[in-house]
Parts: structure tokens; C-alpha cells; sequence
């Protein structure tokens, strides 16, 4: 019984880190199959947790806070698409560039206008998000299994947190089951294919970059007014990468994503969890182990030695019209 | 190809599109600095000040200018072949293994003219193991190089916090650092270098090691431009199919030039590590793999462009320290956005004033050129 | 019935200093296929990517159906119905026929009624036309022809009247190729207009009801296919042009020096593009390959030169074989005496970027001329860049400036200083003269022809009829992948230009 308490312990920590990383991935997932390559996931992310505690912490209002969020990211995102879309730069430096920009502007004006070392005022009741206790959840606690399942494990998240689940067969339903989805698919394999068919290559990259930001802003709002309570600087840690490692685990694919966030969500909560516990058979696995295999994983799989990643053929290169 | 490549004078090419685009970077970071409310004037001021209006700021600027000089040479080697070298943060973080385990065994043995070549040998082979695996699997497997160096990084930092943390702590000690060296292990300052031109370096660590970035630039500079590998490097980067053409095996190419890069970036650890601190810390590289694509960038992937743009960063690491006593609102971070608007400006939006320019350049010209090249054609 | 579909007037285009479509006059009358005709560069493609949309014309109007429409993108193109078969698919190769469809045309933001939808009005198009294919199958596990099909389902699935195909049996088998043109006679059975464009003479015959002909450019003519002949075409075609006299003295043939022996290749995407060519080529000869661009000259000359693998065949160079099948050694094949000047001076012979010097060693960086063990010796390759740059008359005579700084001409004569002054045995040449000022092509006729003169073997890859006439000394026909024929240079440019399209029976007919 002990380890099944354990094993919900993890498992509910693994729930709250995988969150950001499921938003992140599908925000690239969005961007990567329209064919524009973003490893600025890390620093809309980053922007967006700071909006959205300077404005919480001004506003007093998740709410606000969340839009905030949603809108500097996009706005980011914005500089991204101009540089790789309309000025065909190369969309890794403009990527790199946006990580840079939002590292060191987080800093300079959360120190500039809260003087608290790069934090934001702290949040009250309200400005934060707060946990939803799903229907019945009290009821059936003490009930063994389920209860422990249901009431222990699934309920009492935050709202953001049934969202980036939600969101997940709702990427795949736009990828497959939209007109929308179906051009954006069709844009990062052919773009010529796209343009031929009478659409806007460029304006459905805009668009594709766009969702890109808002999924990033929300990823950041989470880390800022849900995982914790305020922003801290640098608070992405980390997790735009690990995303991005992420996407690629999964093959661009968005019920992937979610089971590849998982995972390595899964493998940081344990790495939290075994600190200086020796597993069974293995002994003590260092912790920075635990970290670095996500990294790794990735990088075998980039090897092509578990299955092949193909990413989308069109991207990374800008499209220009055939002479 | 679109019109107006190749058509500009080599001056505006090199030259002016170039300035033009930190000079935008800069004036964005001006407004940065107004929207904190300081006047961008007096911060430059003060930035300038500090980095260079006496001795000991001098010493520090150049002391990170060395820094910035390996990691600029390492992203530009790599840049020359068309490849983008994102790991020079965690190729020079696993380097410091190359110096810091020499300076632990040998300290007290060896002085430090025969150790220092030891540590170079080692953080270059150590630099460039780290990166031939990203490199490998690009020649190879077709694995982009972005992202494996992008993973790279982040293993090598688990690695380095593993070992510092559980392996090469002195028993005893709190701090995840190693011990620190005896004499063996310190390079001297460059002192009297400074001394020569009237400057008193005082504390700053201005080291040894600037000769050998020195050194490395001009190798490079030979390499790139007066080897038969440079010139096999440099056709690929321009042109793969210029490269199988003339029987350039692609996948060798590929590996060397990460080679070379990882080795470049890996002796970066040699300046805080032998130069500085004496001891290997948490986090020694502080970044200053990212300011190498930035100065890279900047510096026109040539070693004549990247000295000045690493002084320029040294200067902004420096200058930055400094405006934070007079202005609090401005911390060193103020260098990371401008880091990433001159990676912005010059990098991915390298051609945005073009047209305009090309455009200012051909009604300059005008009717004389267009005479001209109508009658040739 | 004689109504008109499409009529372009005066239609404009140029392309920097290039003028690719000269004051273009075309009707075509609705009902009707009409084939459009010229060689590679005559201004076909770029003319139909106006009336797609795909270019704006910088002169002239468009009237579809007696209305005089703006055509300013695919969309409006789409909507003034008209449909276009790319020569290279626009399709999107992991999605499912279904998918590559309805992209674009889709019903409304929800697919779920544009997939039945598009569902049903395959089967309708599969009923009406012939156009049997699996809604589901992905478009990269389907055959080339199929392929095709879709492509033309896509533009009938947009309501297209007028359909526009582009050189669409480049990529079909001969069996393919019927099946298509059975389709096209059904589309205009059911009242489509059709545009075919082509540089195959025998598909025009086969099958258009008109036929107009572009030359460099310019709109020749246009005739009653009923009324014309393969010959008048041909000629149309190729117009009369001055044969530019090179004097050359009688050939010499010596010993074989290249050896070609039933050679297959094939192009990146694994279609065969020269089919088990075989051919020699003595000291002291030119051996000239004529051919429309696209029939496998390409391939043939990057095989020669180890860039691109052998199927099956050999090659063999002064008797020995090239490394064997399948393995590329350009820079060995270069000591054994083998120089190459590619097709392509701006992606393959030459690095843009570099100094004049700099390309004037490429693929010979290594020799002991131009290093001193690892290190380039800079003073001997400028030195001896500069003796070329004179003896080639290569303007400016600056050997350090950045090549893209050159004009065409001069560019190649770097290229040919580079491949000639090595003194090799086998020097294989293509387009020497593409995109070169009359002044250079002179010059670089006269070198190849003193090649000849001291003994080299000389291949000759042209898609230019007369410069293969004037200085080839052999011809070989290629088509479709197969050297098709070959005849002496002093044939006549019609019966040439009949092999060239493919028409083997040529001597029959003439006779």
C-alpha cells in the first residue's frame, strides 16, 4: 500500500511538470508542421510566465494575467514569423535570437519595475489559478483504488492543467479534421502544393506561428500563476527544450507529444523522488542522470536507432516561388 | 537568385549592411533601457566608462573578450561549413574536464609553461569529443546538428553537475567545485601587456590565455583561408554540390569541421578555469558559448570581425557590471537582450535594409549603370 | 463550338534582363486540345504560369471566355476555371489522394462534409472520365502515372473547364502516356479545353486539334494540326538559323579513350534517366549528344564524371574501368586525366562566393601546383590563375573578385581555363555555351575545337542543335534515356530534330 501511495505521489507530480511541456510541444507542433522550425519555445514560454505575473501581480487577475501572457508570447511569436516568413531568414538564429531577447528582458524590467530581484509581486487569493475538485471527488476518497485514482490522482489540478489534456485530441482534430488542419499540414510537407491550390503560404505560416505563441503564453501563465504563485527569473528552466526534445520524441505527432511529455515529466518527478534512493537491481542512479535522459533519449532516437523522426520536409526551408 | 545579390560594393557588403544592423540592435536596446527609465545616452556612457576608462575595467573586458573569442571562432568554423554549432556552451563545459583534471594531477608537479599545454591539448580533445558525436551523426545520419548540440548541451550540464557534485568535490566541502589549484595550476596575467599601453590591471584576471585566443584567431584565419582543408570547407559551406563535384567527401568534411569547432570551443575553458578561478566551478561557462554565435554573427564568421565583436561583448559584460552600481535598474541581463538583438538584426534579419539600400545604391548610380548594362547585355 | 476559351494579348515578361515572353498572341477555342510546342527555354512554362497566376505579366491582357480577366494568383485562376498539371507534382506526398483533392477546395472549416463530398465526386469524375484511383492510397506509395491522374482529378474536382498540362508525359512509361491521352480525348469529349504543352512532336500529332509553335521567346505560329506535317514543326521549332561556321580542319580518330558499355542511371528519385546508353569516344573527336533538355544528357555526363552511381554498365576511361558500379570518385577520374565542364557553372562548376583564384582550382586543390603539403600556396594559384585569366581573355582580369561578379561568359571561361589547361585525355563538356555573349561563344568553340586537334576525346553535351552541328564530328541522338540514332553532323537540322522528338522513323518518312 505503501508504494501504490508513492506511486500516486509520482504519478500526480508527474501530471503538474507535464503540463508545460505538453503546451510547449503542441505550441511547436503547430509552428513545425507548418513548416517553420522554433527553438524559441523556451523564451515565449519564459515571456509569457513573466506577463502573466507582472499583470497578475498588478491586476490581482488570473484572468488578465493568462491574456497577458498570450499576447506577448504571440508577440514574440510575430517576430519570429516576420524574420523566417516574410524576410526568409533562417529560423533557427531567429529562434536563438527570441530566447536571448526574452532571457535577459524578463530580468531587466521585472527588476526595473517590482525591485524585487527579478520577481513579481507576489499574488493573492485569485491571482493565481487555484486547484478544481472534480464532481464527487469527495465523496468516493476513501473508496480504495478508484478513489485513491479518481480523487487523488485526477482531480484537484488546475484548470490549465484539464485544458493541455484537453488540448491534446483537440490539436489532433484541427491537424486531421479541419480545413485549416489539413492546409497547415499540407504547407510544412509542400508549400508549392499549397500555393498552386490557390492559398496564402505565407499567411497560413502567420497564422500556424500565431497558435504557436498563444499555446506558449499559456504554458508560461501555468508556470507563473499555477505551478507556482508569481514569476521568478530564468523559471522556464529548461522546459522549452525539453519540449522541443519532446515534439521530436514523438515524431510530430500530438497523442506522441502527450506520452513523450509524460514520460519525461514522469522521469523529472522521479529523478525528485529517488534523490539518493537506491533503486532495486540498478542502486543509486544519480539524479542528474534522471535529467539528462530525456536528452539522450532524444538524441538516439535523432540517431535513427528507435524508429526514424522525419520531420516535415518543407521545413526550415522559406518558401520561394519556383522560377 | 533574387536581384541585387552581389551587385553592392564589397564595403557596403562587409561594411555598412553590417553596422547598419547593430546599429538598429542597439538603438531596440536604447529603448529597453528608456522604458526601465534610464537615459540609453548616459548608460552608454557609463558602459564605455567602464570598460575602458581605466585599467582594471580594460583587464576585465578583455579577460571576457577571451572567452568570447574561442566560442565566436568556434561558431564560425562550424558557420564556414554550413553548419550551425549550437553547443559551444556544453563543448566548452565538458572542456573544463581537459584542464581541471591535468591542474588536479599535475599541479604540484609541473609549472604552469608545461602544464598550460597540457590543459590546451586536453580541453581541445575533450571540446572536440563532445561535439564529434552531434558531428558524426549529421555526416552520417542525417541527425540535424541544431538539435543534437541543442541536447548536447543540456546532457553535458547533468554530467558536469554529476561529477562536480558527486565526483570531484574535495571530500568535506560544500561548494560543487574542485579544489583549487597551487601555482602549477594559475597562468600568469597579461599585466604587463597592459602595463606597456599605461594601464594597471589591478584584480582583473586578465590572463595568458588571451594570447592563445590571439593564437587560435590567426590559426584559424590560416586554416579557413590557406589550407587545402579550409578551402574544402568553405566550398561545402558554400556549395555541396560545387563540393561532390570537385570530389569533396562530405560526411569527412562535416565531422572534421565539428572537430574543430568542439576543440575551439573546449579551450574557452581554460580562461576562468586556469586563468581565473583556479578551481573548476558550477556553471563556469556562464553563456559564453551563446555570445559566440552572436559574435560570430557579428563578426562576419572572420577572425578580423570576431576580435572586435568579442572585445565588443567583453566590453558589454564589463561595461554592463558597471552601469548596475550607477543605474541598479540595469543588471548584467541587459547584455543577454542585446546579445539577442545583434543575433537578431545581424543574424536573422541580415537582409531586411538590403532592398533599401540596394535600392539608395541604384538610383546613386543610376542612369550610368543601367546605360552600361544595357550595352553589355 | 467555335467559341473561344482562352486569348492572350500581347502578354510581356521579362525576367531581369531576360525576356521571356515576347508580345505572346494565342486563342484557344474551347472543345479543342491545343498543343503548345517549342524547345527548352522558349517561353512555354513561363507563358502558362501567367495565365496561372504563378507571374504577372508585366504587358498585356487575358480574356477567358470573351471576358478580360485579372489573373493575380492561383485562386483567381482557379476561379476563372482553369486547372494546371505541373510538370513537377504539386502534391503533397504522405497525404491520402482524398486529402491532396480537397486541399483548397474544401467545403467549409469542418471537414467531415468535404471528405463525403469529395468522396462522391470522385466517384462521379472516376465514372465520367476513366479516372480510376483509391481515394485512400497515399500519394507516395502510388505510381507516377497515377499520380498524374490525381493531379488532373484535383483540377476537374475545382470545376475547371480549362486544363492545362505541362510536358505531362516526361515522367510516363509509353503505356502511361496512352492512358493519358485517352483521358485528354474524354475531357474534350465532354467539352474541356485542354493546352498541352510539350516538346515532343509526335504527341502534338498524335493527338492536339491546333498546334502553336514558340521559339525564343515568341509566338511562330500556330497551324491546324490536320494541316501541318512533322517537318513544318520541326522547322517551326528550330527555326532557320546562321549556322556559325568554326573552321575546323578533318578529324583524326585515334585510339578509344572513353568507352561507354550499356550504362543505366538514375535520377534522385530513382526514375532510370539513361537507359542502357552505350557509345565511344576517340582521341582527336568530337562526339556530339544532341537531345531536348531532360532526356538523360544530364545524367550521362554526372556519371561519366563520378558524381552520380552507376545501375549497371561500365565506363571505361583509357581502357580501364571507372572504379566500378555504383562508386563516385570525381577527384580520382580527375588524375586519371578525365576533365569535366558541367552543365551547370552556378551550382556545380563554380562557388559564386569564391574569388576568381579560388574556382580556378576547384576539384584540383590538391594538386602539387596549388599546395605545399597541408597549405594552399596562394602566390602559385594566383599566378597561375592570372596566366589563365590571359591566355583565356577572361574580363576583368582581376583574379581576385568574387565570381558572381563576372558576366556569363566570363564564368565559363574560367570553368574551361580550369578543365582545358590540365592537359587531360578526355575532357566531357556540357551547355558550353548557355547563357554566354555571342563574343565568348566564338572563343569557346574555337578551344574545344583545339582540343580536338591535340588529340583529346571530346564529348559534347548540347541542348543547342547547331552548336552540335558545327563542331561535332559524330552525332548521337538522345531520347527518352536511349541514344535514339546516330548520324553525321552534316544532316539536316529537320531530320535531327525529328530523332530529337522522338520520331525514329525519320528516314522512312523523308524518303
Amino acid at each position: 500500500m505503501e508504494f501504490f501511495d508513492t506511486l500516486i505521489v509520482v504519478l500526480q507530480s508527474t501530471i503538474r511538470v507535464s503540463v508545460p511541456l505538453i503546451l510547449a510541444a503542441l505550441a511547436g507542433l503547430y509552428s513545425e508542421r507548418a513548416g517553420i522550425f522554433d527553438i524559441g519555445l523556451e523564451g515565449k514560454m519564459l515571456a509569457g510566465a513573466f506577463a502573466a505575473g507582472a499583470v497578475a501581480g498588478i491586476t490581482q487577475s488570473a484572468i488578465l494575467g493568462l491574456g497577458a501572457a498570450i499576447a506577448v508570447s504571440a508577440a514574440l511569436a510575430l517576430v519570429h514569423a516576420f524574420a523566417c516568413i516574410t524576410q526568409r531568414g533562417n529560423q533557427i538564429v531567429s529562434g536563438v535570437a527570441i530566447n536571448f531577447i526574452a532571457a535577459g528582458a524578463t530580468v531587466i524590467l521585472g527588476q526595473a519595475w517590482f525591485q524585487q530581484g527579478g520577481r513579481t509581486p507576489a499574488l493573492g487569493e485569485g491571482a493565481a489559478f487555484s486547484r478544481v475538485t472534480l464532481p464527487f471527488a469527495e465523496d468516493i476518497a476513501g473508496v480504495p483504488l478508484i478513489g485513491d485514482i479518481y480523487s487523488g490522482l485526477l482531480s484537484g489540478h488546475f484548470l490549465l492543467t484539464y485544458l493541455a489534456f484537453a488540448l491534446v485530441p483537440f490539436t489532433w482534430w484541427v491537424l486531421h479534421r479541419t480545413r485549416f488542419g489539413l492546409r497547415l499540414r499540407a504547407v510544412g510537407e509542400n508549400p508549392g502544393a499549397v500555393d498552386t491550390a490557390g492559398i496564402s503560404v505565407v499567411w497560413l505560416r502567420y497564422r500556424a506561428v500565431i497558435c504557436c505563441g498563444i499555446l506558449c503564453g499559456i504554458a508560461g501563465a501555468y508556470l507563473s500563476l499555477a505551478m507556482t504563485s508569481g514569476f521568478v527569473k530564468g523559471m522556464s528552466a529548461g522546459n522549452g527544450y525539453i519540449a522541443l526534445a519532446a515534439l521530436i520524441f514523438a515524431k510530430w505527432k500530438p497523442v506522441n507529444v502527450m506520452f513523450a511529455c509524460l514520460l519525461f515529466g514522469f522521469l523529472d518527478a522521479m529523478a525528485i523522488r529517488m534523490q539518493g534512493n537506491p533503486l532495486p537491481l540498478i542502486g543509486v542512479v544519480p539524479v542528474q542522470f534522471m535529467q539528462a535522459l530525456p536528452y539522450i533519449l532524444t538524441v538516439i532516437l535523432l540517431a535513427g536507432f528507435i524508429g526514424k523522426a522525419v520531420p516535415p520536409r518543407a521545413g526550415g526551408v522559406p518558401y520561394i516561388k519556383e522560377r | 537568385m533574387s536581384a541585387g545579390y552581389g551587385k553592392l560594393p564589397a564595403w557596403v557588403d562587409f561594411g555598412l549592411i553590417p553596422l547598419i544592423n547593430l546599429i538598429v540592435a542597439f538603438l531596440v536596446a536604447g529603448l529597453v533601457v528608456l522604458a526601465v527609465g534610464e537615459n540609453p545616452l548616459r548608460a552608454a556612457g557609463l558602459m564605455v566608462n567602464g570598460a575602458f576608462g581605466y585599467g582594471e575595467g580594460v583587464g576585465f573586458t578583455l579577460y571576457y573578450a577571451t572567452n568570447f573569442i574561442f566560442t565566436g571562432l568556434a561558431v564560425a568554423v562550424a558557420f564556414h561549413c554550413g553548419l550551425f554549432n549550437i553547443g559551444g556552451e556544453g563543448q566548452a563545459y565538458v572542456a573544463g574536464l581537459g584542464v581541471a583534471l591535468p591542474c588536479l594531477w599535475f599541479d604540484d608537479l609541473l609549472p604552469w609553461y608545461l602544464l598550460f599545454p597540457i590543459a590546451v591539448l586536453g580541453t581541445a580533445f575533450v571540446g572536440a569529443a563532445w561535439a564529434l558525436i552531434p558531428g558524426w551523426l549529421q555526416a552520417k545520419r542525417g541527425s540535424h546538428v541544431v538539435i543534437t548540440t541543442i541536447m548536447f548541451n543540456f546532457i553535458a550540464s547533468s554530467l558536469m553537475v554529476y561529477l562536480l557534485v558527486d565526483v570531484l568535490k574535495p571530500a568535506g566541502s560544500m561548494a560543487p567545485e574542485t579544489r583549487g589549484f597551487t601555482e602549477g595550476g594559475q597562468l600568469p596575467k597579461l599585466d604587463w601587456l597592459l602595463a606597456a599601453v599605461g594601464f594597471d590591471i589591478g584584480s582583473a584576471p586578465f590572463n595568458f590565455s588571451f594570447l592563445l585566443a590571439l593564437l587560435m584567431a590567426f590559426i584559424v584565419w590560416v586554416v579557413i583561408w590557406r589550407t587545402r582543408l579550409g578551402y574544402e570547407i568553405r566550398t561545402m559551406g558554400h556549395s555541396p554540390t560545387a563540393a561532390r563535384y570537385a570530389g569533396i567527401r562530405e560526411s569527412r568534411i562535416i565531422i572534421i569541421t565539428m572537430l574543430m569547432s568542439g576543440a575551439l570551443a573546449g579551450m574557452m575553458a581554460l580562461n576562468p578555469i586556469m586563468g581565473d578561478q583556479h578551481r573548476m566551478q558550477l556553471d563556469f561557462v556562464g553563456g559564453a558559448g551563446f555570445v559566440g554565435i552572436a559574435v560570430a554573427l557579428m563578426g562576419r564568421s572572420h577572425p578580423v570581425g570576431i576580435i572586435p565583436a568579442a572585445i565588443l561583448f567583453g566590453m558589454l559584460y564589463q561595461g554592463g557590471a558597471e552601469i548596475s552600481f550607477e543605474m541598479p535598474e540595469i543588471s548584467r541581463d541587459m547584455i543577454v537582450i542585446i546579445q539577442g538583438l545583434v543575433i537578431l538584426f545581424a543574424g536573422a534579419l541580415e537582409n531586411m535594409f538590403r532592398p533599401a539600400i540596394t535600392t539608395f545604391f541604384a538610383t546613386l548610380s543610376g542612369a550610368r549603370a543601367s546605360a552600361s548594362a544595357s550595352a553589355s547585355e | 463550338m467555335n467559341e473561344i476559351a482562352i486569348e492572350l494579348k500581347g502578354i510581356d515578361k521579362s525576367f531581369g534582363p531576360v525576356r521571356a515572353n515576347k508580345d505572346i498572341n494565342l486563342s484557344v477555342r474551347k472543345g479543342t486540345i491545343h498543343g503548345i510546342i517549342g524547345e527548352n527555354g522558349a517561353g512555354k512554362s513561363t507563358l502558362m504560369s501567367i495565365l496561372y497566376g504563378f507571374y504577372q505579366a508585366d504587358r498585356g491582357d487575358i480574356f477567358i471566355s470573351g471576358a478580360k480577366t485579372n489573373i493575380k494568383d492561383p485562386r483567381a485562376a482557379i476561379a476563372a476555371g482553369i486547372g494546371m498539371v505541373h510538370q513537377h507534382f504539386m502534391l503533397v506526398e504522405n497525404f491520402t489522394v482524398l486529402e491532396n483533392v480537397m486541399l483548397g477546395a474544401e467545403d467549409g472549416q469542418i471537414l467531415n462534409s468535404s471528405i463525403a463530398k469529395a468522396r462522391a465526386e470522385l466517384k462521379r469524375l472516376e465514372r465520367e472520365y476513366g479516372l480510376e484511383v483509391n481515394p485512400d492510397a497515399l500519394i507516395e506509395e502510388l505510381p507516377v502515372g497515377i499520380q498524374q491522374r490525381v493531379e488532373i482529378l484535383k483540377a476537374l474536382f475545382r470545376g475547371a473547364d480549362i486544363l492545362i498540362l505541362d510536358e505531362p508525359t516526361g515522367v510516363l512509361t509509353p503505356a502511361e502516356a496512352d492512358h493519358l491521352f485517352r483521358i485528354l480525348r474524354q475531357l474534350k469529349d465532354q467539352g474541356k479545353t485542354v493546352i498541352l504543352i510539350t516538346h515532343k512532336l509526335r504527341e502534338i500529332m498524335a493527338i492536339t486539334d491546333e498546334v502553336s509553335v514558340m521559339r525564343r521567346g515568341e509566338m511562330v505560329a500556330t497551324r491546324q494540326t490536320s494541316a501541318t506535317s512533322v517537318e513544318e514543326l520541326a522547322e517551326l521549332m528550330v527555326g532557320r538559323r546562321v549556322l556559325l561556321q568554326v573552321k575546323k580542319g578533318p578529324t583524326n580518330p585515334g585510339e578509344v579513350l572513353l568507352e561507354v558499355d550499356n550504362l543505366t542511371v538514375h535520377d534522385s528519385r530513382g526514375v532510370a534517366m539513361v537507359k542502357n546508353v552505350s557509345f565511344t569516344v576517340r582521341a582527336g573527336e568530337i562526339v556530339g549528344v544532341a537531345g531536348v533538355a531532360g532526356n538523360g544528357q544530364s545524367e550521362l555526363l554526372e556519371a561519366i564524371a563520378g558524381i552520380r552511381k552507376l545501375e549497371t554498365g561500365r565506363i571505361l576511361l583509357k581502357g580501364e574501368p571507372l572504379t566500378g558500379v555504383g562508386v563516385a570518385d570525381p577527384a580520382g577520374l580527375r588524375k586519371r586525366g578525365l576533365a569535366h565542364v558541367p552543365e551547370d557553372r552556378h551550382h556545380m562548376g563554380l562557388v559564386l562566393k569564391f574569388e576568381e583564384s579560388e574556382n580556378s582550382i576547384l576539384g584540383y586543390h590538391d594538386d602539387p601546383l596549388y599546395v605545399n603539403g597541408a597549405f594552399l600556396n596562394i602566390e602559385g594559384i594566383r599566378k597561375d590563375a592570372a596566366e589563365k585569366v590571359e591566355k583565356y581573355d577572361i574580363r576583368p582580369p582581376n583574379v581576385r573578385l568574387k565570381t558572381a561578379n563576372f558576366s556569363g561568359g566570363n564564368q565559363q571561361k574560367i570553368v574551361l581555363a580550369r578543365e582545358m589547361e590540365r592537359d587531360p585525355s578526355v575532357l566531357i563538356i556540357g551547355q558550353p555555351t548557355r547563357g554566354v555573349d555571342v563574343g565568348a561563344i566564338e572563343f569557346i568553340h574555337r578551344r574545344i575545337i583545339e582540343m580536338r586537334d591535340a588529340g583529346k576525346a571530346v564529348l559534347l553535351v548540347s541542348v543547342e542543335l547547331d552548336e552540335i552541328r558545327s563542331l561535332a564530328d559524330r552525332v548521337l541522338v538522345m531520347f527518352d534515356g536511349r541514344v535514339v540514332g546516330e548520324r553525321d553532323p552534316g544532316t539536316s537540322e529537320g531530320e535531327l530534330g525529328l530523332l530529337m522528338a522522338g520520331v525514329t522513323q525519320a528516314r522512312e518518312a523523308a524518303e
